[in-house]
């Protein structure tokens, strides 16, 4: 077990930044999701960490040594690949033992560890077969199995979950988890799934474009989102945005660029005037309530999910949702009163970060 | 729908049948010839199988003439040329496939470049070069021929099995602590197995049947090769057919040998179960 410091790590392709100026440390035992929108970067900075690609600039530390240049079968670190990557031409056993065999250690030690992997893993039944009779839970099983009988330094997880079925994926998915309650590894964990993120998570590195929006516990990141971007990005359904203006005063009003008013209960951190985006959770939407700072929103669709139901609802051209677990809400039509607690919302300057 | 389903199988079944039936009617013709005798051979007119069969001819080929030494070097020069050019095709699509580095684009443009002229014209400026270096009427220095000619386009077959091999696994290899070679050597090479024997058995078949520069690079019966040999039965004023037929029927006997040794790994999908799906 290690811990991993990155200090401003940069990539480019060529021209072309990829990563810019990351900085993070990631303590020894921590469980750190990389979480981001498709070609953010977050599996570029994993494939770093695991030697697959050069450093453009910035340092890596495993255990406090400089990793740069080391080869990745110098890092002592394993992976959990998007596709597996079994051996195909390996019996499970065979594919969970190569590392192994490659640093050469007692037979007797191999077959040990490998069993007990299997053991952990539910896998004895399935130790003689090739990877392509396995179904794709257990190949991801194999993988995980391959990765942990090495005890390595540090595991990383490149999106390991997203060939499966929703289903299987909610199991493995508390199975890591428990996984590392077990060993207490280092792991860093790349996913595009917020829920991935928010239930496996120590800490969340929310990344886009390149660049890291907001570090934090799941929870900091659902109720502090530093920006627009994490604020949108956790959480589903995704937090309503409404841009417009502040104006302050005994009476404090949010109005919309469809100039509808939002009566605030206490006044916000933005200057009088100030052009702002004002952001609300579905679920802390109150849908009831009378006097000043209730409004009426149109229903524009209701979507029943079983676990509770989403509202599309409207104010005057913007349109936004609300989720509650009120089942007379089904049959809503017209109009309802909705109010919007002022514990419960965001405020976001012009360039998008929370104020 | 069933009956329609039965009609197409039926249709499918026959339309291979034809294609099958008119694929080999030359070989069949080959050996119909070689197993005619003399006297029939053109008494009998055009029959599907001589009324009285025998290996005459065989045995004549095998016994009385040159062709045992020119199966003998054939067999040298087509497998020396197959593994050489194997070996190297392997590496080089290997690298094109998985390395970048400066000058690749101007390296596969030249290679498919040496594909685009004629063999015929080169025959005179490979007989110059390999004259006074001692390489003609040598079977080394038909390997060394055959093996320039084929590399490229066994380096395009190898690289395109190369392409088909998810990096995942030799990046996983890696990671385990396998360095880039022993990862190609343990986890890449056996799953490129099809890939190999593809490469194998096109290139020894096209070196065992290539007549133009063994014809000129070659003199005399001590070093030829079976197509050049086959010449040998085309006398001045005759062709003698049964023999000539029945040393092409010995001939295609390697080479559907060396197929059958294959062909398991050619039909075998190896990389099915290494990722998704």
């Amino acid at each position: 077990m290690a811990s991993i410091d990155i200090a401003n790590i940069q990539k480019s392709y060529g021209p072309h930044p990829v990563l810019h100026d990351v900085d993070l440390k990631i303590r020894d035992g921590e469980f750190v999701v990389l979480v981001g929108p498709s070609g953010c970067g977050k599996s570029t900075l994993l494939r770093m960490i695991a030697g697959l690609e050069s450093v453009t600039a910035g340092e890596i530390r495993i255990a406090g040594r400089r990793v740069n240049e080391l080869a990745p079968k110098d890092r002592d670190i394993a992976m959990v690949f998007q596709s597996y990557a079994l051996y195909p031409h390996m019996s499970v056993a065979r594919n969970m033992s190569y590392s192994l065999r490659l640093r050469k250690t007692p037979k007797e030690r191999i077959a040990t560890v490998v069993a007990g992997a299997a053991a952990k893993l539910g896998l004895d039944p399935l130790l003689e077969r090739r990877p392509r009779a396995l179904s794709g839970g257990q190949r991801q099983r194999v993988a995980m199995g391959r990765a942990i009988v090495r005890q390595p330094k540090a595991f990383l997880f490149d999106e390991p979950l997203s060939n499966l079925d929703a289903r299987l994926r909610e199991q493995m998915r508390a199975e890591i988890k428990k996984l590392h309650k077990d060993l207490g590894a280092t792991s860093i964990y790349v996913t595009h799934d917020q829920i991935e993120a928010m239930t496996l998570a120590d800490r969340i590195v929310a990344m886009n474009a390149g660049v890291v929006q907001q570090v934090g516990s799941p929870l900091d990141l659902y109720d502090r989102p530093a920006n627009l971007f994490v604020a949108g990005f956790i959480g589903s359904p995704g937090m309503n945005f409404f841009e417009g203006t502040y104006h302050a005063g005994d009476r404090p009003l949010f109005e919309t660029a469809g100039n509808i008013g939002i009566p605030l209960d206490s006044s916000a951190p933005l200057a009088n005037n100030a052009r702002a985006t004002l952001g609300i959770r579905p679920e802390h939407i109150v849908l009831a309530g009378h006097g000043p700072e209730t409004l009426l929103a149109t229903v524009d669709l209701v979507e029943p999910t079983g676990f509770g139901i989403i509202l599309h609802l409207s104010l005057g051209r913007s349109g936004f949702k609300a989720f509650t677990n009120d089942r007379s809400f089904l049959t809503v039509s017209g109009t309802i009163p909705v109010h919007f607690p002022a514990h419960s919302l965001h405020f976001f300057d012009g360039e998008g970060n929370r104020v | 729908m069933r009956a329609k389903s039965a009609f197409l199988t039926v249709a499918h079944r026959l339309a291979i049948l034809a294609y099958i039936a008119f694929a080999l009617f030359p070989l069949f013709w080959l050996l119909k010839v070689a197993v005619t005798p003399n006297d029939l051979l053109y008494s009998e007119g055009i029959r599907l199988w001589p009324s009285r069969a025998s290996l005459e001819h065989f045995d004549f080929v095998l016994r009385h003439s040159a062709f045992p030494v020119f199966f003998r070097n054939s067999l040298i020069v087509s497998g020396s040329t197959a593994v050489v050019v194997t070996i190297l095709a392997s590496l080089s699509g290997y690298a094109l496939s998985r390395f970048r580095f400066r000058g690749k684009y101007w390296l596969v443009t030249l290679m498919l470049l040496t594909q685009m002229f004629p063999l015929v014209m080169l025959v005179a400026p490979i007989f110059k070069i390999l004259s006074p270096l001692g390489l003609t009427n040598s079977l080394t220095g038909l390997v060394i021929v055959y093996s320039a000619f084929n590399v490229p386009f066994a380096t395009f077959l190898m690289q395109s099995f190369f392409d088909g091999i998810p990096k995942d696994l030799e990046e996983a290899a890696m990671i385990d602590g396998a360095t880039q070679f022993v990862a190609f050597r343990q986890i890449i090479l056996p799953l490129t197995l099809p890939g190999i024997a593809a490469t194998l058995g096109f290139v020894f078949t096209a070196a065992w049947s290539e007549l133009l520069f063994s014809l000129m690079l070659i003199s005399g019966n001590e070093q030829a090769t079976f197509p050049v040999g086959l010449l040998s039965f085309v006398s001045k004023f005759s062709v003698d057919f049964g023999q000539m037929m029945a040393a092409g029927v010995l001939a295609l006997i390697p080479a559907c040998l060396f197929f059958l040794l294959i062909q398991r790994y050619l039909v075998q999908g190896l990389t099915a179960g290494a990722v998704k799906g």
